[in-house]
């Protein structure tokens, strides 16, 4: 017989046994699913990367009705959306799950991240699941970026024509690029085509990938918890351990009220404030896209607000300053750092480098490289981070000011990329942004110094 | 970690209300408040019947249809063809204007925008000053102005039912652009406050100020109506939704203590 059976598990009857001799159900079930250890402690926290996958199944259910009725035109896409939100029975209800969905998802990605760090998720050995949820953020920012474009109001075009035209500032190629990727001169019905083709199909197929590799990759090395400990040093005889629970039904019944909650906050915002006051819908976006038109203020959607900020302080005062910084770090490696002479040298001539491109680079040019940088800085997190604790729990001061001011930062940053700029926001903004990249670049430092409390055995549990 | 769990909580809303007040605000312009109630269908189907009385002769509803209107606001179909569609025979039809728009943009300069989803697109608040503010004007190409919007290109279409105002000043507003709500919403003496200016009027209307103001509430609810016609069953079916849900949630929370009974 050719066929061997890998799993050690009785199949469950007759059926099962038929199925798990050609395909590992059983198998997987018990792996993945009925035997998957997690910490029994898991909290609030916890729940984001269950939601995180519900918004995406729901956003790909309501994404398939809409598309049903969607127009892909210039023409019609705008006359189409309000088609749904008229005449076709309860178009209204997909079209606001999908568009209040957009930002939900946000919301529970920027908390399940939050989890991540709060807990060292990122940590060893969990960096590629880190780093491949990392991917999943970019992915899920291009997805809701091109979807942006698809009802085609003005808000839709102009925001579209302001990031796409970012990609003119990159050297020799710019502007060829910025005109490959709109497949026109202007933002047009083909790039409106070529947006609904990647927000409809590319980008979910990247997105279930990715998330499929993302669990592939949790699985592998377990959980985290609340302690930022790890729960397999301490194991029963079967090699279980102490203090972990079994997925399913455990976790899988706990997740339900993380998702009874989240939906009710979710259909409450669906049901009764879909536009958000302006923020989840926008205002200008409910007048077609004129090109001859631009709103008063261009804003990108609040989950973007915090980079396009970023974007937006980088003017001439503030790659100054940032000269200055690099020069003051210079000057502090030299006297004070304990590093050898060839890490001083090649330092120092990478701060030449970076302040000769401050002097000569223009404001724009540099806030476009800052904002991808702002991007890539939470890829390093998983090697910036040096504290010998994982969790917030024990760890020491130092790191929780820090991680008090970045939250501070970023909410700042984003409610300012809302807002027109003013002399005094763009200040505000700019230090903003230093704060923000001072989180990430000081990291190594604030993460080693301190005292930090010492870490349990085992997990905090009290069964009530 | 109860402590950042909150800081996070409060940023949030701070961020929130801030850009949601801000978004509410517009920019800045002083604009009336306008209280309208949904489920009063005297007030919105007065609005309706002003709408294609004044309006649907020059500007287009074009995603709205008669038999919705209809449907939505309790009108039968028989007034809704004897009083309501002059455009078409057909019910089922958009509410279309017949003005072709090269027309309008010769004799306006701008073709008249479809009003559809003004209500969205500005604020009822926005719409209900707008459709008081405007002022004879001799130096305009129209006759007209409006201190909301100057310069508009869009003449006075009720002022047979307004009268003729004229300007006599603007309110002085405090140093953040507010202005004091009581003295916006009553006229004083024979003058009348609008947003931030105050008028005269020189020429009365067919209706009295106080009876213009109220139908201008009403036509502002059926634009608001009209912008968004789902509103009027989304709410009702949001309360059933989440009471279901906040039970469900009761639910798997004695599920989940059920299940985690023995788990210590």
């Amino acid at each position: 017989m050719a066929i061997h059976r890998h799993d050690n598990h009785k199949s469950a009857n007759a059926v099962m046994e038929w199925v798990d001799k050609r395909f590992p159900a059983t198998k997987v079930w018990n792996e993945h699913i009925a035997e998957y250890m997690a910490a029994k402690n898991f909290n609030f926290w916890y729940f984001f990367g269950s939601l995180a996958i519900l918004m995406l199944v729901l956003q790909l259910a309501t994404g398939i009705f809409l598309t049903m009725h969607y127009k892909p035109d210039a023409q019609l896409a705008f006359a189409s959306v309000e088609y749904i939100m008229r005449d076709v029975p309860f178009g209204w209800l997909v079209r606001y799950l999908h568009s209040t969905g957009a930002s939900m998802f946000f919301v529970i990605i920027y908390l399940h991240m939050f989890r991540g760090v709060i807990y060292g998720s990122h940590r060893e050995p969990r960096e590629l699941v880190w780093l491949i949820g990392c991917v999943i953020f970019v992915a899920l920012m291009a997805e809701a970026f091109m979807g942006y474009l698809l009802p085609w109001g003005n808000m839709s075009y102009w925001g579209a024509q302001v990031i796409l035209s970012l990609f003119d500032v990159i050297p020799y190629v710019g502007p060829a690029l910025t005109e490959w990727i709109r497949g026109d001169f202007v933002i047009s019905d083909a790039t409106l085509n070529r947006f609904f083709a990647f927000h409809v199909i590319l980008l979910p197929l990247i997105l279930v990938a990715l998330v499929f590799l993302h669990l592939v990759a949790l699985h592998q090395v377990g959980s985290n918890n609340p302690d930022g400990i790890d729960i397999y040093d301490h194991v029963d005889e079967d090699g279980k351990p102490l203090d972990g629970i079994a997925f399913f039904p455990y976790i899988v019944i706990k997740d339900l009220i993380g998702v009874a909650g989240f939906l009710i906050i979710y259909l409450g915002i669906v049901f009764f404030w879909p536009d958000g006051g302006g923020v989840l819908l926008e205002k200008d976006n409910f007048a077609p896209a004129n090109s001859l038109q631009t709103p008063p203020d261009i804003v990108p959607l609040w989950y973007f607000t915090p980079f396009y900020s970023i974007l937006r302080a980088s003017t001439t005062s503030l790659l100054f300053a940032l000269e200055i910084i690099t020069g003051l770090i210079v000057i502090w490696l030299w006297i004070r750092a304990k590093v050898s002479i060839k890490a001083k040298i090649g330092f120092t001539l990478l701060a030449i480098g970076v302040f000769v491109g401050l002097q000569f680079g223009s404001g724009k040019a540099w806030g476009v490289i800052l904002m991808a940088a702002a991007i890539v800085c939470f890829f390093l997190l998983p090697w910036l981070d040096r504290s010998p604790v994982y969790s917030i729990r024990y760890r020491s001061l130092p790191f929780k000011i820090a991680l008090v001011l970045f939250l501070v930062a970023f909410v700042t940053l984003g409610y300012l990329g809302m807002n027109a700029p003013t002399p005094g926001k763009t200040l505000l903004a700019q230090i903003c942004t230093v704060a923000y990249f001072a989180f990430f670049a000081l990291m190594p430092w604030f993460t080693s110094i301190g005292k930090t409390k010492p870490e349990p055995s085992r997990v905090v549990y009290e069964a009530h | 970690m109860k402590k950042l769990s909150l800081l996070l909580v409060a940023l949030f809303f701070t961020a929130v209300m801030g850009s949601s007040a801000f978004a509410a605000g517009g920019h800045g312009a002083a604009v009336d408040e306008v209280h309208i109630n949904m489920s009063d269908k005297a007030s919105l189907q007065s609005g309706a019947k002003i709408f294609v009385n004044y309006c649907l002769s020059c500007h287009s509803a074009q995603y709205s249809r008669y038999n919705r209107v209809a449907k939505d606001l309790d009108i039968p179909l028989w007034q809704l063809k004897e009083n309501l569609m002059f455009t078409t025979e057909k019910e089922g039809d958009l509410m279309t204007t017949t003005m072709p728009e090269e027309d309008a943009k010769a004799w306006f300069g701008v073709a008249p925008p479809d009003l559809s989803l003004v209500a969205r697109v500005r604020s009822p608040d926005w719409i209900y000053t707008y459709l008081r503010a405007f002022y004879i004007d001799e130096s305009s190409p129209s006759g007209w102005n409006n201190s909301l919007f100057e310069n508009v290109a869009m003449p006075h279409a009720m002022y047979e039912l307004q009268g003729v105002q004229k300007v006599v000043g603007k309110v002085e507003a405090d140093s953040h652009g507010a202005i004091d709500a009581h003295a916006s919403s009553d006229a004083v003496g024979d003058h009348k406050v609008v947003g931030d200016t105050i008028f005269e009027l020189s020429h009365p209307g067919k209706l009295s100020p106080a009876e213009f103001d109220k139908s201008m509430a009403d036509l502002t609810a059926f634009l608001s109506y009209m912008a968004e016609p789902a509103q009027l069953q989304r709410k009702t079916i949001g309360v059933y939704t989440l009471a279901f849900l906040i039970i469900l949630l009761l639910l798997c929370i004695l599920l989940k203590k059920e299940y985690w009974r023995d788990v210590h």
